[in-house]
């Protein structure tokens, strides 16, 4: 349903994207995984309409995007709630645009506030909420305009550990149940390893699709799961790779890359929270 | 509590300075007398008419200052050269005291009416003007992306996302345009004719009445305070608490 076909993206004479070639079946869950600065949100931003590509094409449905467009909705890092909207002023925020019928939207946004659990929180303001809850609101507030396409640049990477977890399960659900396409934007390669069919690795200076590795497993998975593991460190050595590169150039040749010079854990965000 | 012994102390001790009536009468006041004239001047109508006097221009010169304001903060924002000329012009029109422009206003429009509500509006207009494109210049990008990835555009985009999030410099735009509203009308009030408060502030000097003089100057200065702490103040803190912000 999503075809990108040979685009480029640049800034000045600074190449960040180069030759991105992805078709994106309907209802997959595809994570990006890549060094920081490899073009991830960029890629992102032009599938959502809010950037423009240097060259090449985005076809939504074999048409060719242009700007933004409600069937594709975007979930931002930071939540960027609405601080004059309450819970529900948020979430109806968008639908107002698309819905007229006010029976509608109250029922609609009701629906999806209980699928995120803030039935009893409709009525707070965003400063009133957790970073989860506020997280829970800008997914509500998505999924409430029913896009064809889910975008999600690192959305739970400013969460706990606890609340990641809670989130990763309720996406799950969301997603098992709407059939949605998502993209997703992600450093933490268990949580891409865990909800998506595929993670599609990204190199850097020019970003490039590195390799697209597919989690043939049923959903919805256990984190404990041996295969997971396995996929995770495959994952990693790859990862490794590009991350590797930006350090010998970032530090010049003395640079010597030394076995498990990067202490890998398992829930390892390489290079997150920048 | 604390304010009101103050308040009773000063008085006590201004009228124990008069008791030992080292100047004048026309030159240092009893707070009783004083008291006594602001509260005959306020039944007897005088007082009372030049209030309102002085509040109908202030609020047609307030209004037209904060509408006015707004309307040329969107220009600047949607304009770039007209922000990079205009907008720096305004930075030193602030700084210039808005009565300066009396007598400017004097030979455009005669002595009267509209001569003291034009001194209003420039009195007020420049902090709206500065507050409110600071609003829109300062509103975070991502909700303006939020808005656009939620299908908003054009003027709806302008009217539902970068105003409402500009508020709360609005506001504060807002109280200030009105205590600088205040300021300008006084100084126009007392260098031209009429019948506001700060006219018969004027005559009270020429009658050579301290009375008068300070229970006006009382009147205004109540004024201020009041508008400002009960109303602006009010608003800017229940806006901001909404919002999550710390007031300032
Ligand atoms: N407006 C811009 N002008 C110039 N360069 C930009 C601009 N936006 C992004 N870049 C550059 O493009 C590259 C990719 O940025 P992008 O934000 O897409 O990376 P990312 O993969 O999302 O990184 P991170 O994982 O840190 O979020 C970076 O090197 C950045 O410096
Ligand atoms: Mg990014």
């Amino acid at each position: 349903m999503i075809k990108i076909n040979n685009l480029n993206k640049a800034y000045g004479k600074i190449n960040v994207l180069q030759d991105i070639n992805l078709h994106i079946k309907e209802s997959e869950f595809v994570s990006f995984i890549g060094p920081s600065g490899c073009g991830k949100s960029t890629l992102i931003n032009i599938i959502a309409g809010l950037d423009k590509a240097t060259s090449g094409k985005v076809l939504v449905d074999e048409k060719e995007i242009n700007g933004t467009h409600t069937d594709r909705i975007m979930v931002f890092q930071n939540a960027a709630l609405f601080p004059w909207l309450d819970v529900y002023g948020n979430v109806a925020f968008g639908l107002k645009n698309i819905c007229k019928d006010p029976n509608e939207i109250r029922d609609k946004v009701e629906e999806v506030l209980r699928k995120v659990h803030l039935s009893k929180f409709k009525h707070h303001y965003p400063h009133q909420l957790s970073g989860g809850m506020k997280q829970r609101v800008s997914i509500a507030r998505s999924i409430v305009m029913d896009p064809k396409i889910l975008l999600m640049d690192e959305p739970f990477s400013a969460l706990d550990e606890q609340t990641r977890m809670l989130l990763h399960n309720e996406l799950q659900e969301i997603w098992m149940e709407t059939g949605k396409t998502i993209l997703f934007v992600t450093h933490n390669i268990r949580e891409a390893v865990k909800l998506s069919d595929r993670v599609i690795i990204m190199g850097i200076r020019p970003g490039c699709i590195v390799d697209d590795i597919a989690i043939d497993m049923a959903h919805p998975r256990q984190s404990t799961d041996s295969n997971l593991f396995y996929k995770e460190e495959l994952i990693f050595r790859k990862l490794k790779v590009e991350i590797e590169k930006v350090a010998k150039e970032e530090l010049g040749n003395e640079y010597n890359f030394e076995k498990n010079h990067l202490s890998w854990e398992h829930n390892n965000t390489m290079g997150g929270g920048i | 509590m604390k304010r009101i012994i103050f308040l009773g102390s000063i008085i006590i001790l201004w009228e124990g300075v008069y008791k030992l009536d080292i100047w004048p009468d026309f030159m240092f006041p009893s707070p009783l007398n004083v008291l006594d004239t602001l509260i005959d001047g306020l039944m007897n109508g005088t007082y009372s008419i030049a209030l309102l006097h002085s509040l109908r221009r202030l609020l047609i010169g307030y209004t037209i200052a904060v509408t006015l304001g707004i309307v040329i903060s969107i220009v600047l924002a949607t304009n770039k050269t007209m922000d990079e000329t205009f907008g720096t012009l305004v930075l030193s029109l602030q700084s210039v005291p808005s009565v300066v422009w009396l007598p400017l206003a004097l030979l455009w429009f005669k002595m009267g009416e509209t001569s003291i509500i034009f001194v209003v509006v420039v009195g007020g207009i420049w902090n709206m003007i500065m507050n409110t494109s600071t609003g829109i210049k300062n509103v975070d990008p991502t909700l303006i992306r939020c808005g656009k990835n939620l299908g908003y555009q054009g003027l709806d985009l302008f009217t539902k996302i970068i105003l409402p999030a500009s508020i709360p410099h609005i506001i504060t735009g807002m109280r200030l345009a009105w205590a600088f509203c205040w300021r300008a009308l006084m100084a126009a009030e007392i260098l031209s004719t009429g019948q506001g408060l700060g006219q018969i502030l004027m005559w009270g000097r020429d009658m050579g009445n301290m009375n008068t003089v300070v229970s006006v100057m009382l009147m205004i200065a109540f004024t201020g305070l009041i508008t400002d702490n009960l109303v602006f103040r009010k608003i800017e803190l229940k806006i901001f608490e909404k919002w999550g912000l710390m007031a300032s």
